[in-house]
Order: C-alpha cells, then structure tokens, then sequence
C-alpha cells in the first residue's frame, strides 16, 4: 500500500465508509451538532476535537493588473480517528491542507497531510493562525488574516480584510444537511476584501479582489445514501449567495441556500428553494462545468459557468473546484465545489 | 599329440533351458596336421573351434592342447593359451582399430615375447603388404585386413593355427590368394591348422576333414 | 506419413533408453543447477529490492545529523514548517529485528510497500500499533503485545510501524529524515533551518546491490559453468541419438518421406524432450535453490548486513527462464546435429559414421579456434573494462580451455604410445587415444567443472585471507563502546581513562572528496594504528607523518576511483593534504580517508565521537564488560568484543564455503555423470574394438582394469590441465570482476592443498563413473565378445 491509498483509507474513516469521503458514515463517541447553539469568538474559530470534522474554508476571486480573472484556494481540514485530543505522534487528529491557484489556461494544485500533537499542524483561536508545514492563515485577529500556502510550481502570500460581519447558514449556524437530520456548525466570513502576491510559473503577479472564508464542524454531516454535492457560492452585484445541492444515491437532491444582503443580513432558504441544474459537461472528467442556477424568490435565474473546466483538485480525495462567472438575472463570480464524481465513493 | 578332445560337450543356456550344441566330440590332431571342419550353419562348428581356441569354455568332456587340458580352465590360463600357443583368424573384425597394420602384425608375436622383426617383414613381403604397414585397418579393403590377421598369427609361430571361416567375407579370387598364403605359411611352420569352412572347395585343400552335424562329429 | 515416420523415429529410444535417459537427465542437471542458482539470485534480489523500498534509501534523498545522532521531534517540525517537505523515519533493533517507524502521512509514494486493506483498521496502526512483516519477524516480536499482520511486501528481517509505535518501543529521536522528490519552491537552506543536519542523494543501487553484487556474479558465473557441462552432454548424446538414425533417414527418405519433414518431426521430437527435461530441471533446481537458501541468506547477512528470506517463492520469471535456458541448450546442442541431418546426401552410406573417430583434421580446427578464443580472453584482459568485458573474458577463457583440451590430451597420449615399450602399454595409449573424441565432451565438462572448483574456492579461500588479516587491521581494539550521547562519553572516557591502556576516539563525518562520496575519520595517534595497519602503497613513515598533521592515508576505493596515489593532494573543507598511504579495506563500498585528530577538530568543529575503541589485555575484556554494562547500563549493541566480532566473521565464511563447496559437489557429481555416461554409451561400441584383444590373450578382467585405468588417466590428465585454466579463472574474478564491482582488488593466494583433493574427487568421481561399465565389461560373456568375429552380430 503507498500512502495515497493509506490516506484514502485515513480519511474515509473506519470500515464500511459511507458517503463521499467517508462522510456519511455513524459518529460513534463523537460530539454530534444540535439547535440552538451559542458560539463562542474568538474560541469557536479554533478547533473542536471532540467532533470528527472541520474545516477551515477559503476560496477568493481576484484579478490581475491586466483583467485576468484567478481563483485561490486555501483549505485546511481537520479529521479526527477519535474524538480527544492525544499529544506527540499518537494523536488520533488528523490535518489536510489544500491550496490552489486557478488561471483560465491552468491550474495548481498541491496537499499537505500531517498529523496533530507535534506542532505540524493547527489551529488556535486566539490571536487567530491556522497551519500546516508552511502554510498559514494567520493574524491578530479573524478580521486582519496573512495567508501563504506554496507548492512545487506556485506560491502565494495575501492580505485579508474582512469588510462586513460573521453570516449564520442554516438556523443561527446549524445547518441541517438531509431530510434524515444530519446537520454541521456553519459560518462564513464572506466579505475579505484581498490584496497579494501570486507567485507562478511566468512570474509575479499582485492581484486584488475578493475571498469567501467557511467555517464548519461535524460529526456526520452526510447521510448514508449521499453521494456528493455541487456548492456554490455566488457575489451578486453587492449580494451574495451560498447555495448547494445534496445528491441522494437515489437521483434525488436535497438542497439549501442562505442568502447574504450587501450588510451582511442572511436568510436561509430550506430545501427546494434553491435549484441548481447542469447545463453541459465539459473538461478531460466529463464533469459538469455550466449550470443554470435559480432562487426565484431573489429572482436569480443565473447562468453559472467554470473559469477553468479543468479545475480538478487531484489530491487524496480528489474533486472539483474552482472559480466561476455569472451571468443572466444577475452578473458576479463565485466558487463551484463538486464533490463524489469520480472514483472516490466507496 | 597336439590336440586330443575327448567326450566334449557344450551347451548354451537360454530362457527354454540349455540348447546343447555339441555332445560326444572326440577328435585328435598332430602337429603339421591340417584339418577341414566342415557342417551346415548352426552345426557347432564355430563352437567346437572356440573351445580349442581357449575363447570359451566347455561343459564337459577334455581338450588337451599339447597335452594340457583346457576344458575348464581359468581366464588366466586361457589366455596363456591364446597367448602364446594357439593363433585364431577369424571371420572379420580380427584387428585391432586403434593400431596400425606393422602394430597389428606385431602385436600377438610381443604378447607372447616372441617377436621377431625380421619374421613380421617378411610376412608382410609375402602377404603383400609391405604398402600398408602405417595404415590403419579401417583403411584397409577386407581381403587385406584378413590377410593382416593371418600375418599377425604366423608372426607369434603357434603351435596350432584355427581358422573359423577366414575367406567367409571375400570374393573367389581373394579367398584363393588368402588360403594359399596360409597353407604355404603354416606348413614352414610346422604348426597345425584347424579350418572351420562351409565351402567344399576349400575343404578339399586340406589334409583331413571331419563333418559336424548337429553337435556330433560324423 | 507423418505418424509413420514419428513411430519410426522415436523407436530408435525404445531400443536406446540408455540414451534417452542421458538426453533427459543431462538437460535437467543442467537446467536443475542454472535454475537453482538463479531461484537463489532472483531471492536474494527480490529481498534487496524490499529493502529498498521499505527504508526508501534507493529512491529518496535522505537527511541525517552529521554526527550521526538523532534528530529531534522539533527539528522535524522546524524543517516542516520551513517548507521542506521530508519524513520522519525511526528505526533500531528489537529482538533481532530492523523495527521501522513511519509517519504514513509525510512519508513519500512508494514507501512501505504495506499489503493494508482497505477495510482494515487505520486507527490502529496510528494508534494502538499494528506491526507488519513476514511471519518470522511477527513471531520474533510477539512479546512487543502489539497486532502483527503477516506482509510478504515487506523485506525480510524488516518490521514496519506507525513511527508512534517504534517511538514507544525504541526510545525518542528520529533517526532520519527521508526527503519527498517534489519540493516547494523557495525554501530555506537546510544549514539555515536545522544546521548539524546533512543532506545524502538517492543512493542510485543500493550499496547492498553493490555489495552483493560480487557474490551473486560468482553464483551466476557457478550455474552457467554448471549448465554449460550439462549442455556438453546433451550435446553428445543428441549427436549420438542422430548419428545412429542416419541409415532410418535414409530408409525414410528413400521410402518417400521429404527430408525437411523428417529434420521438423526431429526438431520436434527434441523440443519434446527439452520440455519434459526442463520442467524436470526446474523442479530439481527449486529443490537445490530450497536447501541451499538458508546458508546463501546467512552468509549475505553476516557477509554484508542484506537481510535475504530463508524461504523461496516460486517466481513465474525465474521457472520460465528455467524452461528458457533448457529450450535454448537444447537448439545449441541439436542445432548442428539437425542440420547435418539435412545436409546428408540421399546415397550417402547408410552405416554410421564412427562417431568417436575425429580426423586429425577435425583436431586441428578445434586447436585454431581454441587458439582464436584464448587470444580473445588475452585481448579483453588487456584492453577490456567492465563487468561485461569480464564476462567475455570468463568466457572465452573457459570455452577455448575446454576446446584445446582433447587436442592437448591427443598430443600427449600420443607422447606416451612413442614411448611405450611393452605391447599392452602401446595398446593401452593407443586405444586411450581413440577413445578420446568420444569422451571429450565429458571430459571437458570434466575440466570445466574443475576449473570451476579450483577458480572459485581460489576466490574464496584468498577472499577469506585477506579479509581475516583486514579485520586484525580495523578491530585492532579490544573493545568498542559507543555511547549514547555526549555527556554518557564523557563520563565514560573519564571512567576508562585509569582503567585502560589507551582510549580511541573514533570520530568520522561523511563529505564528498574528490567528488566522490566518503568517511572522514580523525585517528588519535597511537601504536595501534602503526603496528596493525598495513598500506598497499606508502610513503615512508607514512602513519608518523599522518599524526604530526602532514597528510592523510585514504583507502583503496578512494584511490581506484579517483585517482589518487601516494603524493596526490585530497582536498577536505578547502584544505589540501597529501596522500601518504594507501590502505586496503574489504569492509565497505565507499572511499575513507584517514587524518589526525587535531587536524580532523580543526577542520570539523563540534564533531564529538560517540564510538570509543579501547586497548587493554584481552583476558581483561569480560571483566571490564561487565563493570560498563553495571555501571553504565551499556547494553548490547553498545559494546562489541573483538573476539566477537572475528568469531562472527568466520563463522561467516565457513556459511559461504558451506554454500560454494555444496555447488562444488554439484557440478563434479554433473561432470562425473557425464563421465558414466559416456562410457556407458562407448561401452557398446567398445566390444568390437576390444574383442581382438581379448581374443589375442588378454582375460576379461585385464580389459575391465584397463577401462578404469583410463577413465582414471583421463580425469586425473584433465584434473592437471584444469588447474592452470581454474587459476586463470580465480585471476579474472579477483583482479578483473572484484575490482568492477568493489572497487578493490584482492590479493590471490594458491592453496595447492585443496586442489589436491579436488584432483583426487576428480579422479574419484571418474573412477565411480567408469566402475561400472568396467565390471560389465569384465563379465561380458565370451559368446558376447565371438559374436564379433561372425556375422551373427
């Protein structure tokens, strides 16, 4: 076994995985989300070990002195083998980092995995970093954040301001994820304002533009027969909205959409809400990279279509993701996550 | 006497029992003698001359060889005997292939300490080979190979020479020319030549002639 | 038609099954010992490619502290951190076992090559612990309480774990880092981040593959010696079995069959009986690779620390190769047989060919090509480098040696028939002589399979030598310590230092010199090093001129590779020495250079030595052993004795002689079988040759007694013959093949005492050989031999 594979199995849990990732599969000991929650910040931006996922979320898009669009990610996920804390090398916590450069002719990617307990990899709350090996999201506090991430053939370091308040998906931040109940601890912090340094094959480029940081935790968000989602998240001249779709085994979709005023005011939309279907498949995965999304009560009707349809994220757990333009009822960019489409569902 | 044979007889085993081939042989011959034994194929005839040869051994009986009996003796004695008192021609393949004719001719007149190289290049001259003594017999026509063997056995000066079929191989006229030459050879000797032949012909050159038929002398 | 003249043909074994059995069985002995020595070879590389790849050596670069100590956790992550993407690797014995920690998250593709299901239980090999290997290693480390899954995947002698787990049982500190191939741009400089640390490339074939390579080149070199004497038989006997069909292909032929039908019903039959005789042989070489294994293993073990199963797997490759070799013996062997088949006139005389007779003619091409072949072993000698170069040498010396020998062997019987005075002794010569094309082919299976003997226990025997008087060289000392840190050498240099006659520090940084990766070692002058060392090539007073700081002394590897010689400059941090000396060393694949302490502290500051040798009288050993390990709890591992490590040593050569002289056995039993049944095939053709004499006065018994005697003068002229030719084998392997693959060069010593009993097995196996067509030959019934001279045969 080479430690791809292992990773795989890391991830995916213990036996019988069960939905995308593993993430479908029965918490057992672990802290499981409720209603009702009260956050606690800065505290609640740290890390939570008694739940068996978490992740830290950041995607941005920005713009180059020339026009040229480009989409960053920047991902740190936690995974727990069990729901304590443990020190040196036999801690049960597991960290992955993603980080991701999207231009409209390429796109880089590269992963980090390093396990908790000796200081590879973390998060503390306060004053706020997050890390694996080099890379880091760091500041005084979760408003003022430097981020750097690096990979074979790129690197970036950017500055984040965040422009507008926390948003709560779901009710309060408790986002129901089936009609079965599974649910996640779900904020975001949509309104960085960015400026940096993209360091790529052809050289520097200082961009500016906009991120989108998610925060959320869980113990099984999924239900058993989910296979994957499409999630995305959309600026709408000045609004913003998150939408995603649950897809069941069944061919059926469950999904959810939040709906962000320019001050940062969110409404959530249960399922049914929010539609998002596929246009045309594109790209060397045949995945599909335009959508025809709609919440007719916004009167979006939108047509959402890849920068780049070969944004494939070929890490352990591979998947789609990258940055997006909208047109039709409204004009704005976004992110497009899709997940459980090729080869991962066990 | 130099040959005295007494109630002789001889058997070969098989998977049926014993076949005998000779039975009641008696037969006696002096030195200078020269005797044709002559009978059908099978008849014992080649038997009988192995016996007095020393080549094989007899069941019962006595064979004497200048009053020695030879009917069973040991391999060591037998050998002695073919050594130094007996010479044999035999029908084919009498030489030895890895010597060559003047080694061949040699060879039984050195066992027996006896050599002579006088005598071995006359017998070449006279048997006409005095061409071929560095051949080997593999390089020789039939007719010379025989008249090789009878060069060798002269060369040893036996007391009895035996001859089972020597010309058996050979057209008329070779037959004739070998057969002359032994005669004429054996009688300088002195020696006395037992012939096994099937060939009346040649039978009737000789002094005296027993027929055997079916292991008995007639 | 075709059935017709297939049943024709094969009745000629009905009638012959003497033959067919040499055919068969001479083709599987060959077979058997090439297989079996490839099954070892293909083992022995199958364990060092898991090796490889569980510790990773082969494929990444590494990273260790320079003193060799081990790394902390924090400096791990430190480096991490910075952007180097590397992977901690804890390691260390436990019960006899390589325990492997890894960090399956950092840890490069291709590492630990772990048979884990997908169901399997991850949580438990990051948490609880789950060891993996081989049963044996499973088994070892039982008392350990942890979960073993049996791996075949992972190299024998080897344990892998999560580096939590090796932590817990081997103590903290990392051992090394292994260095991901794919780095992040602009990273820091390792100096800047860690310093103390020092970065290794990829070792491109492991030093283990290096190391073994001599071995496994004399095995191999063994099994195609070995195959090529089988091969002569097949090649006898396959000649024989077509040499007497000649008058039934011609029957068949003028009956209507067309010859290229006969030459491919032929061609088939052969291919039959190369399949059967080759499965055959596989079987017996799993067979002889199966109880040879454990001593091959120990000795590459103690040999060169490679860790080798004791057990085979039955390898696709290796038992289709098996076949291979079989089917390819068999084409060489019938392919000239096959071909004189179809060249053969129509009314050519039907009556065979006497086989066994070769025209003088025939001698003299064997001589020319003996000639042209020896010359070309001259030539490679002379100009030729490289492992392949040696190869052809080994060849051509080996083949034309062979060829000349019945030419050698007819000169001198003929010799001795000039000689001859009395008539049996000329017939005796003579028909020695003519016997000889008949029994060349065995005998030079005879002369390789000695030369072979002679060539091979000569390299292992000078092997042995020289490697006993280098360990009087390197472990001079009585003991060595090796402390754990810093502080536990200090302590312990303190403690010795009245106790004592001199301590030893032995310090030693890895540097490249010339290039060229190397040790650098920093000796504390002492008698020691003058009285024991012994230079190849030296300047006078050389170790006097080394401790006053004048130079260093370097080893041989250092010097053939990079050119250096006594006087040459060796330049270290900048600094120049010259070379004073050049030491032999048997020990280790990579160059040393040895200078003087002080001028070793000044070049490399803070470098501390661990690793002590002590002098003292040796019957003070045990007790001052004792008192370390009481007072200082130095364990096993942390002190060797002397006499250990040399007992060891020997018990180490007497595995390999234990494995060469098992081979040896092997192919003397092959070359003596060809013998028996080369004679068993004349003995028929024999009786027409012999009965003259016999019927001239020699008795039964005396041809039977000058059949052995013949069979003895034969094996033991051949045993004679063949010492030159194993010697010149011994030179090539020592002077030619050692130096490709080591990079030194052994001294070679004769050892006439073995070759003595070597000639009389020789000669005994050949008395065996001949014994029995000798007695049947004394008891031929006289009516046998008369058939002879009457037309009844």
């Amino acid at each position: 076994m080479n430690v791809r594979a292992l990773t795989l199995i890391l991830l995916a849990g213990p036996a019988g995985a069960q939905g995308f990732a593993g993430l479908g599969t029965q918490a057992e000991g672990f802290a499981i989300p409720a209603p009702g929650y009260a956050f606690d910040f800065p505290a609640d931006h740290g890390a939570h070990p008694a739940y068996r996922i978490e992740w830290w979320y950041l995607t941005a898009n920005l713009t180059g002195p020339d026009g040229t669009p480009y989409g960053l990610q920047w991902t740190l996920f936690r995974s727990a083998l069990a729901p304590e804390d443990g020190s040196g090398w036999d801690t049960p916590q597991l960290w992955m980092g993603h980080a991701a450069v999207t231009t409209p002719e390429a796109h880089f990617v590269t992963e980090r995995l390093a396990r908790g307990g000796i200081g590879q990899a973390g998060v503390v709350a306060d004053p706020f970093a997050a890390w694996i090996d080099d890379w880091q999201l760091a500041g005084p506090d979760f408003d003022q954040l430097e981020m750097t991430a690096s990979g074979p053939d790129f690197a970036y370091d950017m500055a984040l301001s965040a422009e507008g308040p926390l948003v709560f998906h779901g009710d309060a931040g408790y986002s129901v994820k089936s009609a079965e109940g599974q649910a996640s601890y779900y904020y975001s912090q949509p309104f960085y304002a960015v400026d940096g340094v993209l360091s790529l094959p052809q050289g520097d480029i200082p961009v500016t533009g906009r991120a989108w940081l998610d925060r959320e935790w869980s113990s099984q968000p999924l239900s058993g027969d989910q296979t994957g989602w499409d999630w995305f998240s959309l600026t709408l001249e000045g609004a913003k909205l998150m939408g995603f779709r649950l897809r069941q085994a069944d061919g059926s979709a469950y999904t959810y959409a939040t709906w962000i005023d320019p001050d940062g005011a969110a409404t959530a939309y249960s399922d049914g809400a929010f539609i998002a279907e596929p246009l045309a498949r594109d790209g060397a995965r045949d995945i599909p990279t335009t959508w025809r999304v709609t919440l007719p009560d916004r009167g979006v009707d939108v047509t959402v279509q890849a920068l780049n349809p070969e944004a494939w994220m070929a890490v352990s757990i591979p998947y789609w993701e990258g940055p997006v333009t909208v047109s039709g009822s409204h004009d704005g960019t976004g992110y497009l996550e899709m997940t459980g489409y090729e080869g991962t569902s066990p | 006497m130099l040959l005295d044979l007494r109630d002789v007889s001889k058997s070969y085993p098989s998977a049926d029992g014993p076949i005998p081939v000779l039975s009641g042989i008696a037969l006696s011959m002096a030195a200078g003698e020269t005797l044709a034994l002559t009978g059908e194929s099978g008849s014992g005839k080649s038997t009988l001359l192995h016996l007095v040869g020393g080549l094989d051994s007899a069941d019962g009986g006595v064979i004497e060889v200048e009053g020695r009996d030879i009917a069973r003796a040991a391999d060591r004695d037998r050998a002695a005997l073919r050594r130094g008192t007996v010479g044999v021609v035999f029908q084919q393949f009498n030489l030895i292939p890895s010597l060559d004719v003047a080694a061949n001719i040699a060879f039984q007149a050195r066992l027996a300490a006896r050599h002579d190289p006088d005598l071995c290049a006359a017998l070449a001259t006279r048997l006409g080979l005095a061409a071929q003594l560095g051949k080997y017999p593999e390089q020789l026509s039939g007719g010379q190979q025989q008249r090789v063997a009878i060069a060798r056995t002269l060369a040893a000066r036996p007391r009895l020479v035996l001859a089972d079929e020597p010309t058996g191989n050979l057209d008329e006229a070779s037959a004739d020319t070998v057969l002359d030459a032994m005669l004429e050879l054996v009688a300088e000797s002195g020696a006395g030549l037992l012939m096994v032949t099937h060939s009346e012909r040649l039978a009737a050159r000789m002094g005296r002639r027993l027929h055997l038929a079916q292991g008995r002398l007639a | 038609m075709t059935r017709a003249g297939l049943a024709a043909l094969l009745s000629h074994w009905r009638r012959s099954p003497l033959q067919l059995f040499t055919l068969v069985a001479g083709l599987a002995l060959a077979t058997a010992l090439w297989s079996g020595v490839q099954a070892i070879n293909a083992e022995a590389r199958a364990s060092y490619d898991a090796a490889a790849a569980t510790l990773g050596e082969a494929q990444f670069a590494q990273i260790t502290r320079a003193d060799g100590g081990p790394i902390a956790r924090d400096t791990y992550v430190a480096l991490r951190r910075a952007g180097w993407l590397v992977s901690p690797v804890i390691e260390g014995r436990l019960e006899g076992v390589r325990l492997i920690g890894v960090e399956p998250l950092t840890a490069p593709g291709g590492i630990g090559p772990v048979a884990l299901d997908a169901g399997d239980d991850l949580p438990g090999f990051l948490g609880e612990g789950i060891l993996f290997g081989r049963a044996e290693v499973l088994a070892a480390l039982s008392g350990t309480g942890l979960r073993g899954i049996e791996a075949p995947d992972v190299a024998p002698g080897i344990a892998l774990t999560d580096i939590g787990v090796a932590e817990r049982l081997l103590g903290p500190g990392i051992s090394r880092l292994i260095v991901a191939p794919a780095q992040p741009r602009d990273r820091p400089d390792l100096a800047q981040v860690a310093p103390g640390l020092v970065l290794q490339p990829p070792q491109a074939g492991s030093d283990i593959g290096r190391l073994t390579d001599s071995f496994h080149l004399n095995l191999t070199a063994f099994g195609l010696l070995s195959f090529a004497v089988g091969i002569f038989i097949v090649h006898g006997a396959i000649g024989l079995a077509v040499e007497q069909r000649r008058p039934m292909v011609r029957t068949l032929r003028a009956l209507g069959m067309p010859l290229a039908r006969i030459v491919t019903l032929m061609a088939a039959e052969l291919l039959a009986l190369a399949l059967v005789a080759g499965a055959l042989g596989v079987a017996l070489g799993y067979g002889i690779a199966a109880a040879l294994l454990p001593d091959v293993a120990a000795t590459l073990r103690g040999l060169y620390g490679a860790e080798v199963a004791g057990t085979l797997q039955l390898r696709p490759a290796w038992w289709l190769s098996g076949l291979g070799i079989a089917l390819a013996g068999t084409a060489l062997a019938g392919g000239r047989a096959l071909a004189q088949v179809a060249r053969m006139p129509l009314l050519a005389s039907a009556r065979p060919r006497a086989w066994a007779m070769q025209s003088r003619r025939g001698l003299v091409m064997q001589a020319a090509l003996a000639g042209v072949l020896l010359g070309l072993a001259g030539l490679v000698a002379a100009l030729g480098s490289g492992l392949v170069a040696g190869f052809v040498l080994l060849g051509a010396l080996l083949l034309g040696g062979a060829l000349l020998l019945p030419v050698v062997l007819s000169a001198l019987l003929a010799t001795a028939e000039a000689r001859a005075r009395r008539p049996v002794a000329g017939w005796f010569w003579a028909d020695t002589r003519q016997q000889l094309p008949g029994l060349s082919l065995a005998l030079m299976a005879l002369l390789l399979a000695m030369a072979a003997n002679v060539g091979v226990s000569t390299m292992v025997g000078s092997f042995r030598l020289t490697f006993v008087g280098f360990l009087d060289q390197v472990l001079a000392s009585e003991l060595y310590l090796t402390a754990e840190d810093d502080a536990q050498a200090e302590a312990l240099t303190d403690w010795l230092e009245p106790r004592v006659d001199a301590i030893l520090p032995i310090r030693n940084v890895e540097r490249d010199v010339a290039g060229l990766p190397a040790e650098v070692f920093g000796n504390r002058p002492h008698a020691t090093y003058r009285d024991n060392w012994r230079f190849l090539q030296s300047a006078p007073g050389a170790w006097e001129a080394v401790d006053a700081g004048a130079g260093v002394v370097i080893n041989e590897q250092l010097s053939r590779r990079a050119g250096l010689a006594v006087g040459d400059a060796v330049v270290l941090e900048g600094a120049a020495f010259e070379v004073l000396g050049v030491y032999g060393d048997y020990g280790n694949p990579i160059g040393q250079v040895i200078l003087t302490e002080a001028a070793f502290e000044r070049l490399f500051p803070g470098v501390e030595a661990l690793r002590f040798g002590l002098r003292l009288p040796p019957d003070a050993v045990p007790a001052l052993e004792a008192a370390l390990r009481d007072d200082f709890g130095l364990g096993e591992g942390r002190m060797i004795d002397q006499a250990g490590i040399k007992a060891i040593s020997m018990q180490v050569f007497e595995r390999t002689f234990a494995v060469t002289a098992a081979l040896n056995v092997l192919t003397l039993a092959v070359a003596g079988f060809a013998m028996l049944m080369s004679l068993l095939t004349l003995a028929a053709m024999r009786l027409p040759q012999l009965a003259p004499v016999w019927a001239l006065g020699l008795t039964r018994a005396d041809l039977g007694r000058a059949e052995l005697l013949r069979a003895l003068l034969l094996a033991a002229l051949t045993a004679v013959l063949a010492l030159p030719l194993g010697l010149a084998l011994a030179w090539v392997l020592l002077a030619v093949v050692n130096v490709e693959a080591f990079g030194w060069r052994l001294p070679m010593a004769l050892f006439p005492g073995d070759y003595a009993r070597l000639g009389l097995f020789a000669c005994l196996a050949a008395l065996i050989a001949a014994l029995w067509p000798a007695r049947r030959l004394a008891r031929t019934p006289p009516a046998e031999l008369l058939k002879v001279f009457t037309n009844e045969r």
